[in-house]
C-alpha cells in the first residue's frame, strides 16, 4: 500500500536523515571519497525501493523544475533580443540617425490582469495546500470522504476562472492597442509587446489546460497520491508563469 | 608586375596563394606555425599513442596525474597562451584602430551576386544611395541619388582596382544578404552585413590580380559571386582613375 | 508496489525509435552528400531521372545534409538513442523518470524528421541557406528558390526537434539525478552517464532559445516584423515591407548560443563512452577519474561561453572576438585533459583489441586530429582566412562527424550482445573499422589543403568561374578533388560490412555469454533481472564501487553489482 503524503510529513522525515532526500547526496559521515567512486563512502545501506509516492512526487517537481528552466531561456533569449533591438537604429538617407523604436503605451487593463493573475495564483496555492491538509488527507485516504479533493477541486475551479479572465483581459489589451493602429507589425516596440504577451498567453494557455486536466484527474483518478502529484505540479507551474508575467510586465510597463 | 597568368602557374594547392598584403607575411607565418606545432601534437599524440599500445608487456598502471595530466596540460596552456598572444597583437594591429585619414576610401557593395565598388572622386564625398532608385538596368545598382551633388562624380566599378603600397579603407555594404567578402591573396576576410557598415583597411604590396569571394552563402549564384582586385603600381593606378573619373564625371553632368 | 508499464513507453522501444529515425537520417544524409561531392568533382554529371544539379539544388543538398547529420543523427542517435537504450540499466534503474513523456518526444522527433523530409516535395523544393539559415536570406522567399514553402517546412521541422530536445532532455535529467538505484552515487557514475547529463542540461539550456530564435524568424517571415531585417533591404528588386530595424547579426548571436553548445551535445556521450571502453578493455581504471568528471562539466560549462567564434569576421566588434578567442583557447585545455587521460589509461596495458576497442581509438585519434585545427580557428587572425574554408569543413567534420560516427559504432558493437544476445563478427568488425578509418581520413584530410588554398564551403561549382583569378585559384584546389570524392565513396562502401555483419549475426543463432567483455558497469548485470520486462518492481542490484576495477596484474576484476567476489578474466 502507497503511505500517503503530506508535507510536515516529509519535513520531518527531512529533518530526520538531513543528507537523503532520496536524491543522492552523500551522507554526512562521509568525508572524502577517493576518485573513481572510492573510500569509505558508505552508500550499500541506502533504503532499497525508493518508489513510493514521495519519490514520484520528488521526481514530477524536478521534472518541471527542468521544463521551466528551458521556459525561462525562451524568454530571457526574447528579453536580451528585446534589449538590443532598443538600442538600435539606423543612419537614413540624410545620415541621420533614426532609431523606430516607439516605446507601446501599455493598456492599463494590465494592471488588472496582473492582479487577477495574482489573485489565482493564491488560489491555486490554496487548493495545493488543500491537497495537503494531514486531517483530512488522512479522512480521504482511508475512504471516510473526498474532503480534500472536493476542496481542491472547488479552488482549482477558482484558479481556472481567474485564469481564463487573464487571458480575457490580454485579449482586450490586444484589441484595446488594435483599436489605437497598434498592431505586432507596426514598430520593434509592438513586435516585442506581442511577442512577449502572446508568447507568456500560450504557456498561459498550457497552465489552463492543465488545470482542466487536474480537474478530470481529482475525479477520475484513484490513488490520492497520483490526484496530490497532478494538483501539486499544475500549481508549481501555475506559479511559475505569475512570477513570470510579473518580470514581462515590469519590463514592458518600466523598461521601454 | 607579374601577371594573372604567372600567379596561377606558381600556386599550387599545397602552398598558401600569393601574399600580397603589407600584414599577410606575419599572418603567414603566424600560421605556419600554428600548422607545423599542430602536426608535431598530431605526431607526438598518435606515437604516443601506437606505442601505448605496441608494448606487449603489462605496466603497472600510472598514477601520477601531477605528472601526466597537470604538467602537460600546464605545458599546453603556456604553449596556447604564446600562441593567442602573437594572434591578438596581430588582431589588434589590423582591427582595434581604423585606417589612417590618408587611407584611400572605397566603398564595395555585395549584392546577388555581384560586387560593386565605388570611388568617392574629386570632392572626396560618396553621394547618398536610397534602395528605391536602384536600377541596375540603367547603370545604377547601388541607387546613386542623382539629386545629391556628392554623387556627381562618384565611380562606380565592378573591378577593384588599387594603387600598389598605399593603404585603402574599404567601407563594406550589402544590399541585401550578408556576403563575404574575401581576398585570399590578402590574407583578408569580412562579412558585408546589410543594414550597416564594416570597415576594413590593408596595403596591397604587389601588383597583381587577385580574386575576390562570397564566403558567406548568399543564395544560388554564391559559388559565382566573385569579382577581381588588380592591384596596379601608383602611377598606373594614377592614370587609369583619371581616365575613368573624367568619364565617370562627364557622365555625371546633367 | 508494482506497476506495469506499456511496452510502447518502455525505454528500450523509445531508444530503438530513437535509433531507426536516425539511422533514416544517416541514410538520406549520406546519399546527399554523395551527390554533393559528385557533382563538385563533375559538374556535368547527371543525376539519373533527374538531370544535371543545378547550384540551388545543390545549396538544397547541403542544406539537408547538414539538417539531417546535425540534428537528426549526431544528435538523436548518441543522446536520445543510446542514452533511452542504456542509461536506465548504466545508473541501476528499471526505467527512465517519465516513461510517457520519453515515448511522445520521440515521436515528436520522428515527426520533426518526416517534416524536414517533406521539404524535398514542396515547391520550390528545400531551403538553400544552410544549416545555419542565416537571415535575410532565410528570412524571405524573394532571396531564392526553397527560401518560401522549403524554408517554412524548415523552420517547423527544427522548431519540432528543439520542443523535442528539451522533453527528453527533462527526462533524461530527472531520470540521472531521482532514478540513480541504491549505492549509485555521483562519484560512481560511469563517464558515459556524465556526458549524457552534461549533454541534457546543455540542452535545455540552449534549444528553448533556439525555438525563440525560430519564432522571430517566423515572424519576419510572415507577420511583417523586423527582428533580424534592417531598413531598407532591397532583395531581388524587392523592398522588404517590415517595420523596425533589426539586425541580421542578431539571429547569428541567437544561433550560435544554441550552436556551439549543439556540436557539443553531439560529443559529449562519446567522450564519455570512449573512456569507458578504454578502460575496459585497457583493464585498468580510467585515468584521473575525478578530473574527467571535472572536464566533461567544465567543457559543458565553457561552451556556453564560446558562441562569439563563429562570428569573428561577421562583423563581430573586435574587441569581442579578443574575448571570444580567449574563451575559445580554454575550452581546448578541458579537451586536452581527456586525450590526455585516454592516452594514460591505455598506456601499456596490452588491451584486448576488439572491434569497439578499435572505434573508441579511432574516436580518440580523430578527436585529436579534428581538434588540434580548432584552437588555430579560435585565433581570430587565422580565422580571418580561414573562416568559411575547407579548412573549417574538415575541422568539424573530423572532430564532430566522424568522432561522432565512431562514438556511435564503438556503442553499436560495445552494446550489441546486450541489446541483442549475440556478439557481433569480429572479423567484418575489424574490416568496417580499417575502412572507415582510411576513408574517413582519406575524406577530410585533403579538405585542410585545399581550405588553406582558399576553396570556400557552399559552393556549387568550382569550375567554370572564369579565367578571371577567381577561377584559377579554385583550380588550384582541383587536383585534390577527385581523390576526397573517391575517398568518400570508399567511406560509404566501407559500412557494407557492417551492414552483412547486422543482417548475418541476427541470423545467426550463436548467443553471446552474459558480459562477454568482463565489462564493469551495471547496464551488464541487467541481463540477470530482464531489462526487457515491463513491470516496474525494484531491480534487487545494489552499486558497491565505482567502475573499472580490474586488479592490478590484469587477472580479475569487480564489477560494480558484485559485492565481494571478484570475477577472472578470460584468458587471451
Ligand atoms: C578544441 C576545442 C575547439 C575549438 C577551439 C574550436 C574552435 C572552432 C572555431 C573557432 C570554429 C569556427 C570556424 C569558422 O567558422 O571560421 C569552429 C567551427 C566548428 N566547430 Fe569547433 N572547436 C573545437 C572543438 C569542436 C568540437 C568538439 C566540435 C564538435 C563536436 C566542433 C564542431 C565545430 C563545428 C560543427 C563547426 C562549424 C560550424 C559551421 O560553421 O557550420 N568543434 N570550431
Ligand atoms: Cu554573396
Ligand atoms: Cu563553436
Amino acid at each position: 500500500m502507497s503511505p500517503i503524503l503530506t508535507p510536515p510529513e516529509i519535513d520531518r522525515r527531512h529533518r530526520a536523515h538531513e543528507s537523503d532526500n532520496g536524491s543522492g547526496r552523500r551522507p554526512p559521515t562521509d568525508k572524502l571519497t577517493g576518485g573513481n567512486g572510492e573510500g569509505g563512502d558508505n552508500w550499500n545501506d541506502r533504503p532499497q525501493g525508493r518508489r513510493g509516492p514521495r519519490e514520484r512526487l520528488s521526481q514530477v517537481r524536478m521534472g518541471l523544475f527542468f521544463g521551466l528552466f528551458a521556459v525561462l531561456m525562451f524568454f530571457i533569449a526574447i528579453v536580451s533580443a528585446f534589449f538590443v533591438t532598443r538600442a538600435s537604429g539606423h543612419f537614413d538617407a540624410y545620415s541621420h540617425y533614426v532609431n523606430e523604436w516607439l516605446p507601446t503605451t501599455i493598456p492599463s487593463i494590465l494592471w488588472l490582469n496582473t492582479a487577477v493573475l495574482l489573485l489565482s495564483s493564491a488560489s491555486a496555492e490554496m487548493a495545493r495546500r488543500s491537497m495537503f491538509r494531514e486531517v483530512d488527507v488522512m479522512d480521504e485516504w482511508i475512504g471516510l470522504s473526498r474532503r480534500t479533493s472536493q476542496r481542491a477541486a472547488a479552488w482549482l475551479s477558482v484558479t481556472l476562472g481567474l485564469g481564463g479572465l487573464f487571458l480575457v483581459g490580454q485579449w482586450i489589451a490586444w484589441d484595446q492597442l488594435a483599436a489605437q493602429h497598434v498592431f505586432f507589425r507596426s514598430n520593434p516596440s509592438s513586435h516585442f509587446f506581442f511577442l512577449i504577451t502572446i508568447a507568456h498567453a500560450i504557456h498561459l494557455f498550457i497552465g489552463v489546460s492543465a488545470l482542466i486536466a487536474a480537474l478530470i484527474g481529482l475525479r477520475r483518478s484513484h490513488k490520492l497520491a497520483s490526484r496530490q502529484i497532478l494538483v501539486d505540479a499544475t500549481v508549481w507551474y501555475w506559479h511559475a508563469m505569475g512570477l513570470l508575467w510579473i518580470f514581462l510586465f515590469v519590463l514592458l510597463e518600466y523598461g521601454q | 608586375m607579374h601577371s594573372a597568368q604567372a600567379i596561377a602557374t606558381g600556386q599550387r594547392f599545397w602552398r598558401l596563394p600569393v601574399d600580397a598584403s603589407a600584414h599577410g607575411p606575419a599572418l603567414d607565418t603566424h600560421l605556419l606555425l600554428n600548422l607545423w606545432i599542430a602536426l608535431a601534437l598530431l605526431a607526438l599524440a598518435h606515437l604516443i599513442l601506437l606505442a601505448g599500445l605496441a608494448f606487449r608487456r603489462r605496466a603497472s598502471r600510472p598514477v601520477h596525474t601531477l605528472l601526466l595530466e597537470y604538467l602537460p596540460l600546464a605545458a599546453l596552456t603556456l604553449l596556447f597562451a604564446f600562441l593567442a598572444a602573437r594572434a591578438q597583437q596581430l588582431w589588434a594591429a589590423q582591427r582595434y584602430t581604423g585606417a589612417s585619414l590618408t587611407a584611400m576610401q572605397v566603398e564595395v557593395t555585395g549584392m546577388q551576386f555581384a560586387w560593386y565598388f565605388r570611388y568617392p572622386g574629386a570632392d572626396a564625398a560618396f553621394g547618398e544611395t536610397k534602395p528605391t532608385l536602384v536600377a541596375p538596368g540603367e547603370g545604377n545598382p547601388l541607387g546613386l541619388d542623382p539629386a545629391d551633388r556628392h554623387g556627381a562624380d562618384d565611380l562606380v566599378t565592378s573591378q577593384l582596382v588599387l594603387p600598389a603600397g598605399r593603404e585603402v579603407d574599404l567601407a563594406l555594404h550589402a544590399q541585401d544578404v550578408i556576403h563575404g567578402f574575401s581576398v585570399p591573396e590578402m590574407r583578408l576576410k569580412q562579412n558585408a552585413v546589410p543594414g550597416q557598415t564594416a570597415h576594413i583597411h590593408f596595403t596591397p604590396t604587389q601588383p597583381g590580380s587577385y580574386a575576390i569571394l562570397c564566403t558567406q552563402l548568399c543564395g544560388l549564384g554564391h559559388y559565382r559571386m566573385q569579382a577581381t582586385m588588380l592591384v596596379l603600381p601608383p602611377a598606373a593606378f594614377d592614370t587609369w582613375l583619371q581616365a575613368h573619373e573624367a568619364a565617370a564625371g562627364k557622365r555625371g553632368q546633367p | 508496489m508494482t506497476a506495469q508499464h506499456s511496452r510502447w513507453t518502455h525505454h528500450r522501444t523509445v531508444g530503438f525509435g530513437y535509433v531507426a529515425i536516425s539511422l533514416a537520417a544517416a541514410c538520406v544524409g549520406t546519399v546527399l552528400s554523395l551527390l554533393m561531392r559528385l557533382h563538385l568533382t563533375w559538374p556535368a554529371w547527371s543525376l539519373p531521372l533527374h538531370g544535371l544539379i543545378l547550384p540551388e539544388e545543390y545549396l538544397a543538398l547541403v542544406t539537408m545534409h547538414g539538417t539531417l547529420m546535425l540534428f537528426f543523427v549526431l544528435t538523436v542517435a548518441p543522446q536520445s538513442g543510446f542514452g533511452n537504450l542504456i542509461l536506465p540499466a548504466q545508473i541501476g534503474a528499471r526505467r527512465m523518470a517519465f516513461p510517457r513523456l520519453n515515448a511522445a518526444s520521440m515521436g515528436l522527433t520522428g515527426l520533426a524528421l518526416l517534416v524536414l523530409l517533406a521539404a524535398f516535395f514542396v515547391p520550390g523544393g528545400s531551403p538553400i541557406s544552410g544549416w545555419t539559415a542565416y537571415p535575410p536570406l532565410s528570412a524571405t522567399a524573394l532571396a531564392g528558390p526553397g527560401q518560401g514553402e522549403g524554408m517554412d517546412v524548415w523552420l517547423a521541422a527544427i522548431a519540432l526537434f528543439s520542443l523535442a530536445s528539451t522533453l527528453g532532455a527533462i527526462n533524461t535529467l530527472t531520470t540521472i539525478v531521482k532514478l540513480r538505484g541504491e549505492g549509485m552515487s555521483w562519484q560512481r557514475l560511469p563517464l558515459t552517464v556524465w556526458g549524457w547529463f552534461t549533454a541534457a542540461l546543455l540542452s535545455v539550456l540552449v534549444f528553448s532559445v533556439l525555438l525563440a530564435a525560430l519564432a522571430m524568424l517566423f515572424c519576419d517571415r510572415h507577420l511583417q516584423s523586423g527582428f533580424f531585417l534592417p531598413t531598407g533591404d532591397l532583395v531581388n528588386g524587392v523592398l522588404l515591407q517590415h517595420h523596425g530595424d533589426g539586425s541580421p547579426l542578431l539571429w547569428l548571436h541567437l544561433f550560435w548560443f544554441f550552436g556551439h553548445p549543439e556540436v557539443y551535445i553531439a560529443i559529449l556521450p562519446g567522450m564519455g563512452l570512449t573512456s569507458m571502453v578504454l578502460a575496459n578493455f585497457a583493464h585498468r581504471r580510467v585515468f584521473a577519474y575525478r578530473l574527467m568528471i571535472a572536464t566533461t562539466l567544465l567543457i559543458g560549462f565553457l561552451g556556453i561561453l564560446v558562441w562569439g567564434h563563429h562570428m569573428f569576421v561577421a562583423g563581430l566588434n573586435p574587441f569581442a572576438g579578443s574575448a571570444f578567442a580567449l574563451s575559445s583557447m580554454a575550452i581546448a585545455l578541458p579537451s586536452s585533459a581527456k586525450v590526455l587521460s585516454w592516452l594514460a589509461t591505455i598506456w601499456r596495458s596490452r588491451p584486448r583489441l576488439t572491434t569497439p576497442m578499435l572505434f573508441a581509438l579511432g574516436f580518440v585519434s580523430l578527436f585529436i586530429t579534428g581538434g588540434l585545427t580548432g584552437p588555430i580557428l579560435a585565433q581570430p587572425i587565422l580565422d580571418e582566412y580561414l573562416h568559411n574554408t575547407f579548412f573549417v569543413v574538415a575541422h568539424f567534420h573530423l572532430i564532430m562527424a566522424m568522432a561522432g560516427i565512431f562514438g556511435l559504432f564503438c556503442a553499436t558493437y560495445y552494446w550489441f550482445p546486450l541489446l541483442f544476445g549475440r556478439l557481433l563478427s569480429e572479423p567484418l568488425g575489424k574490416l568496417h573499422f580499417a575502412g572507415t578509418l582510411i576513408g574517413a581520413y582519406g575524406t577530410f584530410l585533403p579538405m585542410h589543403l585545399t581550405g588553406l588554398a582558399g576553396e570556400p564551403r557552399q559552393y556549387a561549382q568550382l569550375t567554370g568561374g572564369g579565367s578571371g583569378p577567381a577561377g584559377q585559384l579554385l583550380q588550384t584546389t582541383l587536383p585534390l578533388q577527385h581523390g576526397i570524392t573517391y575517398a568518400a565513396f570508399f567511406l560509404a562502401c566501407a559500412q557494407l560490412p557492417f551492414l552483412l555483419n547486422l543482417v548475418l549475426t541476427l541470423r545467426s543463432h550463436l548467443l553471446a555469454t552474459p558480459n562477454p567483455w568482463s565489462a564493469t558497469t551495471m547496464e551488464w548485470a541487467s541481463q540477470d533481472f530482464d531489462e526487457a520486462s515491463t513491470e516496474d518492481k525494484p531491480t534487487g542490484l545494489v552499486t558497491y564501487r565505482g567502475p573499472c576495477h580490474y586488479s592490478e596484474d590484469g587477472v580479475s576484476f569487480l564489477p560494480q553489482w558484485e559485492s565481494g567476489a571478484t570475477s577472472t578474466l578470460p584468458p587471451e
